[in-house]
């Protein structure tokens, strides 16, 4: 893996008042994506906005394509084409999307959609916040494949975990999604963008060796394999069918096991390495809250009305969401009473925690339809009810 | 690749992955003769190979891209001109050539194609038409022949067809001609001559699908195909693409129609750019001087 310093030409360093959309297209440039294709959509167009001014200061293209669908069609042809790539959406935009996320996660072409959700389903409330696309961006294209994806709760982390997303994407050579929200998106913050020096950024690890030795995938199961970009001479081909390591089809049963296991595996495997977690007052918890992005900021005031009355409750936040945080889950259902699930939408996550925890301890779901964030006193009552 | 001292069946065949071969198109069918023109073209335009991308989308000709011996990708149904745009911009020295059929170009993939020609996206589409989905068996595509017979218009299609030089033309193509797989040699000039230009190339090429639309027509094989092109086929270099469309066995208007200049996408943005930018906005892609001094630095002879 090839770690170097930001190109300074992406970073616009110092102390900033940003919302959460127009982070994501800074931490973008500072994690050297040069390529962004959108399509307007609320609530996530400011961040094309914002990446269409800057791209010609920094030397990058930004393309408003004809539609979504366009748009994610256009990062495979960018990646390809030997850039770091990105696109940004919401719900409907999404949904359009799936296809070619299919794609994408089949010829393992790195990138970095990011999904500012709002209500759905369907136009659903397209200026207010949800959390329901959280099983979407897991599973929503068809067939068995794997992807990341995180949940930023503030503005900065927008910028942060946007950097992080790229460099996800090089490592493993995946989509990554940032699954952020409505209000995180539209929120306002201090945003402070380091200066390139202290930026960590994966490069693209390119195949150098002799022409016919080249394969555009190794099916370790481990991921890192290097990949090449048109032009370069060593002529590849990369195709949605079932394809052996040189990229041609082979259509049988037994290709299939051995392309799908080493999709699923180069990400599950490595699932220690990739999740993010922030835990606080674990110790000693009987009832943990687990939440994730603009969710977390809410529960944090209930958690704080917890303890004031004297209940012993932690808090599990998650930064990653997918690969899922599975064994931590498993073990904290061994010593806690009950896990409460916090989230915008009808309960997406908690079947995922449900599933970790296995009847183990109890799991309550404090779930919410789209359009606003939750009031902190209804978590509170779930906490205190689930600690008794 | 040396071209040097080779006879041309050998040329050809460096293009092409023969370790793929057979392939998979049926006895008759005019994807090959179009594949075997573009690679002729290839030839003898001494453009830099691996300079050149192919992409593809779903369907019959979607299987080109897998055929060819340079950069390629097998994209989503419809989607290989999306694809090619992505490639084109993230790198504006590749050569971008998508490889498509009617359903898949015009039908699922219709909004970019529009969209693409708008642009004036330096691109070369050529559109392999045999009126048909024949992947899928032989359905109704938005360029069959009304009144001709398909599997989902069995009693004779009753849609009005695209046609297709008149579309490419209206949505702002700077290159538009048609042939059939008959006219071999006028599709390898036409490939030539439009990876000189610069902007959103089409050129289409009417082919027979032996196998559904040919024998659900009762129009006989590929020979009688071959035959009825001749037969129809009325040369008209420069011919108001109004006058283009094609009626069930009717006559069909081949030739370049449409040849003219304007700023690509990319020129666009940088003269966009310039303009309000000033001195301090680099030009995005290599500018033609630059271009030009590191022509001049490659050695003499190209080596792969």
């Amino acid at each position: 893996m090839n770690i170097v310093a930001a190109d300074p030409k992406g970073v616009d360093a110092g102390p900033h008042f940003m919302d959460g959309d127009h982070a994501i297209a800074e931490g973008a440039l500072a994690a050297g994506c040069r390529f962004f294709a959108g399509y307007p959509i609320t609530p996530s167009t400011e961040t094309a906005e914002r990446f269409a001014e800057r791209a010609p200061e920094v030397g990058a293209m930004f393309i408003q394509m004809e539609d979504e669908i366009a748009s994610i069609a256009a990062l495979i042809g960018g990646a390809w084409g030997g850039q770091k790539v990105m696109t940004v959406t919401s719900g409907p935009g999404f949904s359009l999307m799936m296809e070619n996320i299919g794609l994408a996660a089949m010829t393992e072409t790195p990138m970095v959609v990011a999904n500012v959700q709002r209500g759905g389903p369907s136009t659903g409330l397209p200026t207010l916040t949800a959390q329901q696309d959280m099983m979407q961006a897991r599973f929503g294209s068809h067939g068995d494949y794997n992807i990341i994806a995180m949940s930023p709760d503030s503005p900065q982390e927008c910028f942060d975990l946007t950097i992080e997303a790229f460099n996800l994407a090089e490592i493993y050579r995946t989509p990554v999604f940032i699954m952020t929200d409505e209000t995180v998106g539209h929120m306002h913050e201090k945003v402070v963008i380091p200066s390139a020096d202290k930026i960590k950024v994966v490069e693209r690890n390119l195949y150098k060796g002799p022409k016919e030795n080249f394969r555009p995938y190794g099916f370790d199961s481990k991921g890192g394999h290097p990949m090449t970009r048109a032009g370069d001479g060593y002529r590849f081909h990369i195709t949605g069918l079932t394809h052996n390591e040189r990229g041609y089809p082979v259509m049988t049963p037994e290709q299939n096991q051995i392309v799908l296991t080493h999709l699923i595996e180069k990400i599950d495997s490595n699932a220690d390495t990739i999740i993010r977690l922030e835990e606080d007052q674990i110790e000693g918890a009987e009832v943990i809250v687990v939440s994730y992005g603009i969710t977390s900021r809410i529960a944090v005031r209930a958690i704080q009305d917890a303890r004031q009355k004297g209940l012993k409750v932690g808090s599990l936040r998650l930064i990653t969401v997918w690969p899922f945080c599975e064994r931590r889950i498993r073990e904290l259902s061994n010593k806690v009473k009950a896990i409460v699930v916090v989230e915008i939408n009808y309960g997406q996550m908690v079947r995922e925690v449900e599933r970790s925890a296995a009847g183990r301890c109890k799991v309550v779901s404090v779930n919410h339809c789209g359009g606003a964030v939750h009031d902190p006193n209804v978590i509170l009552k779930a906490i205190t009810e689930a600690c008794r | 690749m040396n071209d040097n001292a080779q006879d041309s069946e050998n040329s050809l065949a460096t293009m092409l992955r023969v370790e793929r071969m057979p392939h998979i198109w049926c006895p008759g069918c005019g994807i090959g003769s179009v594949v075997t023109s573009f690679a002729e073209a290839i030839k003898r335009s001494k453009i830099d190979q691996d300079k050149l991308v192919v992409v593809s989308g779903i369907g019959c000709t979607g299987r080109v891209a897998g055929y060819v011996n340079f950069d390629s990708i097998h994209a989503t149904h419809g989607r290989a001109i999306p694809v090619a745009t992505g490639l084109k911009l993230a790198n504006p020295d590749l050569k971008v050539v998508v490889f498509s059929g009617d359903g898949d170009l015009i039908s699922i993939g219709g909004n970019h194609f529009i969209h693409a020609a708008r642009r004036n996206m330096d691109l070369l589409v050529i559109c392999v038409n045999n009126f048909t989905y024949g992947m899928t068996g032989g359905q109704v595509t938005p360029t069959t022949p009304t009144t001709a017979n398909a599997s989902t218009t069995p009693y004779g299609n009753y849609e009005y067809p695209f046609t297709l030089p008149l579309l490419a033309d209206a949505c702002g193509a700077t290159y538009v001609a048609r042939w059939t797989s008959l006219h071999s040699r006028n599709i390898t000039q036409s490939i030539e001559e439009a990876l000189q230009r610069r902007g959103f190339s089409f050129i289409e090429v009417i082919t027979p699908c032996t196998t559904l639309y040919l024998r659900r027509n009762r129009l006989g094989d590929g020979v009688d195909a071959l035959q009825y092109y001749q037969n129809n086929s009325e040369l008209q270099h420069g011919l108001d693409t109004r006058a283009t469309e094609i009626g069930f066995q009717g006559k069909i208007a081949v030739g370049k129609f449409v040849d003219r200049e304007k700023p690509t996408y990319l020129d666009a943005v940088n003269q966009c750019n310039v303009k309000f930018i000033g001195d301090d906005y680099q030009l995005y892609g290599k500018t033609e001087p630059e271009k030009k001094v590191e022509e001049e630095k490659k050695p003499g002879v190209a080596v792969a």
